[in-house]
Order: C-alpha cells, then structure tokens, then sequence
C-alpha cells in the first residue's frame, strides 16, 4: 500500500520535471511548423522551413562542423580529463588544491573573459581558425569531465583491480577489465556534458574563430535580432526527432531486452 | 551522416593548415567582417562567380565586438562594416585607407543627401561608404494608446507605466532622454548628463523591460504597448503586425548610418574597391535591401519603392522628419566614461 | 604502494600541461590587464573597484541567484534522482537520456522559448487565466530568471549525484530497511553520504557559471537585473574597458576560488584517507564513515 503511494507520488513528480524540461522545446517544435517569419504571430501551418532547411548551405555547413567540433572536443577533453581525475585525485592536499582551483577557472571566468583571454593569447602563436576554435572548446570542456568522474574515482573500489594485478594482469588489462566498467556513468556524463557546453557556446567561439568558420550558436545569435530563423526551429526539431528516434530503438532492441533480462536474473 | 561528421572533423583540423596552403596560390581573396544578418548571402556568392574573388565572411553582434576583435590583429580584414561612431574612432586611430569613390561605377547611385550625413564622422567621404541608415523611434500599438503619439514625452510622463520597454544599450536609453530634454545628444555637458540619469532614474518604474533584440517581439505580441527600436525593426514590426506604426519624435533622435571602410593593411584594394562598387549596384543593393528591410541610401532602389513604401517613416525617413536628429558620436572619453558609469547605477538601482 | 601514487599522478600530466597553456597563460594576460590603469602603470584601483557601490550590489545580486538556484537545483535534484533510481537498469539510463536531451537543443532557442512561455500573455498565463486564475506577473522578474537558471542547471546538478549513488545495490537499501532504518533515516544516513562528492561536483558545476552568466537574466529578467557578468561583460565590450573588466574579473575569482578552498577542506578532502591506506592516516569525520560502514 505504502509502496503503491510511493509509486504514484514519484510517478507524478517525475512528470512534472519532465513537463517543466520539455515544455519550451515544445513551443520549439511548433514553431517549426509556423507559417511565419516572427516567433510571436501564429501565420497558420506549413512544411515550408523543412523544405528550405534542406536546401540551405550555410545552415549545413554550420551544422556539420558544430556536430564535429562537439564530439571532437568531447573526446578530446574525455581522454585528457579522464587521465588528469585519476591523477587528480591521487594527488595529497596541495596538489589537489591547487589543480582543482585551475579547473575552475574556466567555469568561473565570464564567457567573454575567457574568449579575449583566448584570443590574445591564440594569435601569437596560432592562426584563428577552426583549430583555435577546438583548442578553446576542449580547454572549457575538460573541466566538466573531471568534475563529473571525480566523485566517481572516489567510491571507486580499488582492490578489484589491485587484485587482478595481483593475479598477474597488465595495468592496461586491469584497467579495461575492472576500473572502466565502474566509471561508464562517470564518463557517459562527463561526454554529455561536454557536448551540451561545446554546442551552446557562443562566446568564446566568437571571439576564437576565424572568418568564415560559424557553429549553429554563432549563426542563432547573429539573428536573434532580425528574428530567430524558422529554419532553425525546424533543424532542431529534425535533431531532437533523431535522437528520440535512436534512443527508443536502442531501448527497444530485442538483444537489449534479452541482456536485461539476463541481467536482472543473476541480480 | 556519419561520413559527414568525420569529415567535418577533418575539415576541422585541416583548416589552418588549408588556409596557409592557400596562399601560394594566385588566388584572389577578400576578408569581409560585416554586422550580423546584414548582407543576403545570395550577394556574397554573386560576386565570387562575377569576379573569381572569394570572400571570406565574418560577423559580428556589435560595432564594440568587431572593434574588439579586428584590434587584436589576429586575422587581416580586407573590409569592414561598422557604425557611425566607430568608422570616426577607426579613421581618427589611422586604421583604415582612403577611397576614392568617384572612381566606382555605381557610387553616384548612393545620394548626395547620405555623403552629407556621412560627413559628421568622415569629414571630406574621404574613408567610408554609407550601406544603410535609419533612426530610434518609438513603435507603438495603435490599438493601445490613448492619444495621437509624437513624442518621446509618452515615456516619461506615466500615462503608460509598466507598458514602456526601452533599449537595454547604453547609448540608445541616453539618446532617448537627452533629446526630450532638448539636449544635444553629443553633449558634453555633465549637468545635462546628470539631468538625463534623473529623468532615467524617475522613469525605471515605469519601464517594463529593458531589452535588444526581443524588444519588438514584445510588442508585435501585445506585452508591451510601446518600445524604442531602430527604424529597421519597427517595419519589420509591422509586417506580423498591422496594427503598429512607428514614429520619429518631434523633439528628434538619433540618426544612423553603418558604412564600409577598407582597412589600412587591406592586402588587395582593387578587390576591395569593386566589392564596394558591386554592393552599390542597382540589383545587388535591391537584394540586399529586400534582405535587411533598413533604410538604404542607394537611390536607384528607392526610385523603384512604391508610393506607400517611399512614404513610411520606417523605411525612408524624409528629410524634413530627421531635421531635430543627429548623428551619435562618442566624442571623448571622459563622457563615456561618464556615461557608463551613469548607465551601470541606472540598471543596478 | 607510494610509487604506484606518484606514478597516477603522471596521468594529470597532459591536463596539467592543457591548463598551462590554455588556462593559466591565457589568466596571466587577464591578470596584467587587471593590475595595471589605461597607461600600464600598476595600479590596483581596478581589483578594488570591486568594492563600489554598484559592482558591490551586482555582485550581491549575483551571489543571491546563484544561491537561490543551486538550493532549487539540489532539492529538485534528489527526488528526481531517486524516482529514477528505482526503475530498472536499462530503464534508467533511458530516462537519465530523457531529462538531458533537452539540453541538445541551442540554448538561446531554449530562453526565447521559455520566454513566450513566461510573459505576461505568453502560454503559461492562457493555461492559468484559461482556468480562472489571475494571470500571474513573471515576466521581467527576478523569479522569471530563478526558473530560467533552474531550467538550465537542474540536469548537470543531476547528472553527477545519480552516478554517485546509481551503484548503491537495491539489497543494501532493503538491508537498512530489514534492520529497521525508515526510509528517512536511509536517505539520510546511507544515500546523502555515499552522494556527497556528486553532490559537491554539482554544486560547482551549477553554482560557479551561474555566477557570471547574465544572458538568461537579460532576457527573462528583462534587463532589470543587473548581475556581475553584465558589468564585466560592459566593461569589456561598450566602454572598453578592458583594465576595469579584468580587475572585476580577476577579484571575482579570488573571491570564489578563496570561498571554495574551504569547502576542499570540508568535504573533499576527508575522503582522501579512507583509500590511502599506506599514507599517514588523517582523520576522516563521522559522516563518511558511517556511509562506508553502511555500505560494507
């Protein structure tokens, strides 16, 4: 009984939240279909943005090279931050202190403090490009690595893999066969996090890139203005309807279920 | 899609490396940062197929955010496309080369009446080409007010408190009050200053929101019955919404211009000069114009505006409505500076 | 034993070198802006500009917000995370996907959208007066930009407590209950522990940017609220002003970088001892021993 009220208290709660999160990319995906050009007047239904999103270069090039400079600076900053937890959090008082203060100085600094701080230091040394560009997104990106998988390093347990040592495996071994598997959420997050930051920078690409490099966000901001671009409305629509579509089939994959299964079984 | 991705991250590495390749090559090529959303790119993509010329394109949010970024010398602008104010502060810090205009094609198609305007900051058109301009005003639901709407007293007199969204920039909130108080808008006088910050100060109340880019959504969707807005916006306003109009004050505002300028260290001036030529020409200002919807000094296109189109104050301001207006000019720095502190007391009180 | 210590320690080398090059020099040159006038005299004017009356309100008002949000963010987040919790495994990771995938979409689309949703005849206000209600006056309010921050925070306050509490296996749970814990009291003495490092990866991840961030108070809060960012955001762009920016800036950080070394102390640390069973043994405090004690 008690359960059953438990149940439907944390049933509603949770969709509230998710209510309260995906109320605004529903106006979003209406937007889409809006046969207007401003935002704030219903112009009645249509496809059209659909259609000229296709056709858009600049919108493709942009989203291209957003959806690369996301994933390459998550990766990037995946494997260095991934590293730099471990030897984080290995480190005595000072050391950690000290390093845990650097990592947050890119959270802490004002975006455009950031980027003119990055700009004036790139342009000695590097041409502004796309290249400057990743080296900011990685720069900002590793800090939300390591402070995702921190807090999972420490109520890590150890003595698996010094036990597998033990038994003679080699560090790389151990390391792939019983540390990885505890941090999958640790890095599944840190990645999220990673790919949201890098996707939703405007700042600091602004002021890191070269002419004629654009990311979605740089494209988005220069029109707030003139009137967010439908097309954009409908790009986002298309993006969330992929990953919706990817994660229900991935949920849904009948060898999914059997390992679920399998799984729940020797639980 | 996923080959996609991988080879936009190539790209991604491969770019700078590219770029230094490049320029080995004869190539013609032309760096162009403009403001945001202010050229069709359709233009951009014609002049690159007339001239074999490639362009590389930028923009920028702000006058202040190209300034920022063209100073700190990083990449070579050929050309820039800036505010009044800041063609004065380019030309007076030696940034940017002379042009003879005379010498284009289709310069005579921009009117004298803009060279004229243009000279506040650019004594003799020496250095800059006028591309757009227009005005601040007020836009306003006719469906709302209560009264004809002619002057900037209908912000400060609180017959419509809590229904006022005024820009949240810090020029564009001075202009508004200085002007009604009959000031000059360029003054430099700190008691007329300081009777402006009253003025803003008395009237923060009243004021709804202080926002940019949003203010004229706010009122084409009926949260506000009035804003300040650049002439631009304001027609656009009144595309979603027919019940708006805009209007320039009687006690006058400010009047802008945002111009070309070649800079000094441009590597190819020829270039430069025919993409200058080419904006000027009939079809290409057209397509612009038709693209942006400001003001456009270019007189072949107005000639071919309709009666209606030539008699809105949005789109083409008469002369005899701009007579009370200036130019803003950030003339020194002790006044701004004045100004920005005045400005940060205003939006922290 | 100490070897193997100093040996993982060189993992943070290409980190340490990252942050050299492209955290450290880049605050360098802030730092010099910051210490120096308009003529590059050293001055310190500009790091105690900080203290005048206006930067100091921003900076209070700031401050305010950032509290507000990251206590909302953390009472919002652990319920959501229990909820979550008791699914199934596979379940679970999808739903964890569900409250990050509005994240992927553009931030700014995010706010425009949040706005028509708040505004005073925006959707929220036809739902309230379509149900007889007084329309409620959010727009262009402090609460309008406390939702707006929330919105934007509450999965990267969540992100980092469910995993530290994700592994805690449902039979230790049912243990504690078997032996007469009530759910409060497991909460309390097994889950908020074992989370606590989450939490405080959390608590940074959301409190420190929205310190600084003023995008969201500019166009919810309609530009009424004047947060630390905007002034250093002005100082850097309008007036350039770079001096005064990076003085701001640079006193900013001081401020929390001092302000979070005592919460190292506090929280973090202790933890440390627990797994340096060959190094001198300091002393770890009550509550995270009860945590490990109710886990073994």
């Amino acid at each position: 009984m008690k359960k059953k009220l438990l149940d439907l208290v944390s049933r509603f709660y949770f969709i509230i939240i998710m209510f309260f999160l995906y109320a605004p990319i529903l106006v979003m995906i209406v937007l889409s279909f809006n046969n207007s050009r401003s935002r704030v007047v219903w112009g009645g239904f249509t496809l059209q943005w659909y259609k000229t999103l296709f056709s858009n270069r600049q919108i493709r090039e942009a989203f291209f090279f957003t959806i690369g400079l996301a994933l390459l600076s998550a990766v990037i900053a995946l494997l260095i931050g991934t590293a730099a937890a471990f030897g984080i959090h290995a480190m005595r008082r000072r050391g950690y202190a000290i390093m845990m203060g650097v990592t947050n100085i890119p959270l802490l600094n004002a975006d455009i403090v950031t980027g003119i701080a990055l700009m004036l230091w790139f342009i000695r040394f590097l041409p502004l490009g796309s290249g400057s560009v990743l080296i900011a997104h990685v720069t900002f990106n590793i800090p939300y690595v390591i402070l995702a998988l921190l807090p999972k390093i420490e109520q890590m347990n150890m003595a698996i893999y010094e036990a597998s040592r033990d038994l003679g495996a080699t560090a790389v071994r151990g390391f792939f066969t019983m540390i990885l598997p505890q941090l999958t959420g640790g890095l599944l997050s840190g990645f999220f996090m990673a790919v949201t930051m890098s996707m939703d920078d405007f700042m600091i690409t602004y002021f890191t890139r070269g002419a004629g490099v654009n990311t979605l966000s740089t494209m988005i901001y220069g029109e707030i203005r003139k009137g967010i671009k439908p097309e954009m409305y409908a790009l986002s629509t298309v993006i969330f309807a992929a990953v919706f579509l990817i994660l229900i089939c991935v949920n849904f994959w009948p060898s999914n279920r059997k390992a679920e299964k399998r799984r729940e079984g020797i639980i | 899609m996923k080959k996609r991705i991988l080879a936009a991250a190539a790209m991604l590495l491969c770019l700078p490396l590219g770029a230094c390749e490049g320029k080995n090559q004869p190539a013609r090529e032309l760096t162009v940062f403009n403001l945001c959303e202010y050229m069709d790119p359709k233009a951009i993509e014609m002049f690159t197929l007339e001239t074999g010329i490639t362009i590389k394109y930028e923009e920028a949010l702000t006058a202040e955010d190209m300034y920022t970024k063209y100073k700190a010398g990083g990449i070579d602008y050929d050309l820039l496309c800036t505010c009044d104010y800041m063609v004065r502060r380019l030309i007076a810090e030696g940034e940017v080369q002379p042009v003879d205009f005379s010498s284009f094609e289709y310069g005579k198609n921009i009117g004298q009446r803009y060279w004229d305007y243009a000279t506040a900051y650019d004594p003799g058109n020496k250095y800059s080409l006028p591309y757009f301009w227009g005005t601040v005003g007020i836009l306003y639901d006719t469906t709302k007010v209560h009264g004809p709407i002619d002057s900037w007293d209908v912000l400060f007199n609180g017959e419509y408190s809590g229904e006022i969204i005024m820009q949240n920039s810090m020029m564009d909130t001075y202009i508004v009050a200085l002007k009604y108080l009959g000031y000059s808008l360029n003054t430099t006088d700190e008691a007329e200053i300081r009777a402006a910050q009253d003025l803003l100060v008395a009237q923060k109340p009243d004021v709804s929101a202080y926002l940019v880019d949003e203010a004229r959504d706010e009122v084409v969707a009926g949260n506000a019955t009035m804003a300040v807005v650049y002439s631009g916006e304001a027609y656009l306003g009144r595309e979603y919404n027919p019940n708006l109009d805009y209007v320039i004050p009687k006690e006058g505002t400010e009047l802008w211009i945002d111009s070309w300028l070649v800079t000094k260290n441009c590597k190819d001036p020829d270039a430069a000069k025919q993409f200058l030529d080419f904006l000027c020409r009939e079809d290409v200002a057209q397509m612009n114009f038709e693209y942006i919807y400001y003001s456009t000094p270019n007189e072949a296109v107005l000639n071919g505006l309709s009666d209606e189109e030539r008699a809105d104050e949005a789109l083409a301001p008469d002369p005899d409505s701009c007579q009370n207006s200036e130019i803003c000019l950030q003339s020194d720095a002790a006044t701004t500076e004045l100004l920005n502190e005045l400005w940060k007391e205003l939006r922290g009180n | 034993m100490d070897r193997n210590r100093k040996q993982r320690q060189l993992l943070a080398l290409p980190y340490v070198l990252w942050s050299i090059a492209f955290t450290v020099i880049p605050l360098l040159v802030i730092i010099r802006y910051a210490v120096t006038d308009k003529d590059g005299h050293f001055s310190v004017s500009n790091l105690l500009a900080f203290s005048t009356p206006v930067n100091a309100k921003a900076f209070l008002i700031s401050l305010e917000i950032a509290l507000i949000c990251t206590v909302i963010c953390v009472l919002l987040a652990y319920p959501l995370v229990m909820v979550v919790r008791r699914l199934r495994i596979s379940r679970m990771t999808f739903m964890l996907f569900f409250l990050i995938m509005p994240m992927w979409m553009n931030f700014i689309l995010r706010m425009l959208a949040l706005q028509m949703i708040l505004s005073n005849n925006g959707i929220l206000n036809m739902i309230v007066t379509g149900l007889g209600f007084q329309p409620l006056a959010l727009a262009n309010t402090k609460a309008a930009v406390i939702i707006g921050v929330v919105y934007d925070y509450l999965p990267f306050m969540m992100l980092p407590i469910f995993n530290t509490i994700s592994d805690i296996g449902e039979d230790v749970l049912e243990a504690a209950s078997d032996l007469g814990a009530s759910p409060l009291s497991v909460f309390f003495r097994v889950i908020l522990p074992m989370s606590l490092p989450g939490l405080k990866s959390g608590i940074t991840i959301v409190f420190v940017p929205s310190m600084t961030s003023f995008v969201i108070a500019d166009i919810l809060g309609g530009g009424k609220i004047q947060l630390i960012g905007n002034i250093i955001e002005q100082e850097f762009t309008r007036s350039t002003n770079w001096n005064l920016g990076s003085g701001l800036s640079a006193a900013l950080m001081l401020f929390m970088l001092v302000g979070m070394s005592f919460t190292i102390k506090d929280d973090i640390l202790p933890s440390h001892p627990v797994k340096d069973e060959e190094g001198e043994k300091k002393e770890a405090p009550g509550g995270e021993g009860i945590s490990r004690r109710a886990v073994l």
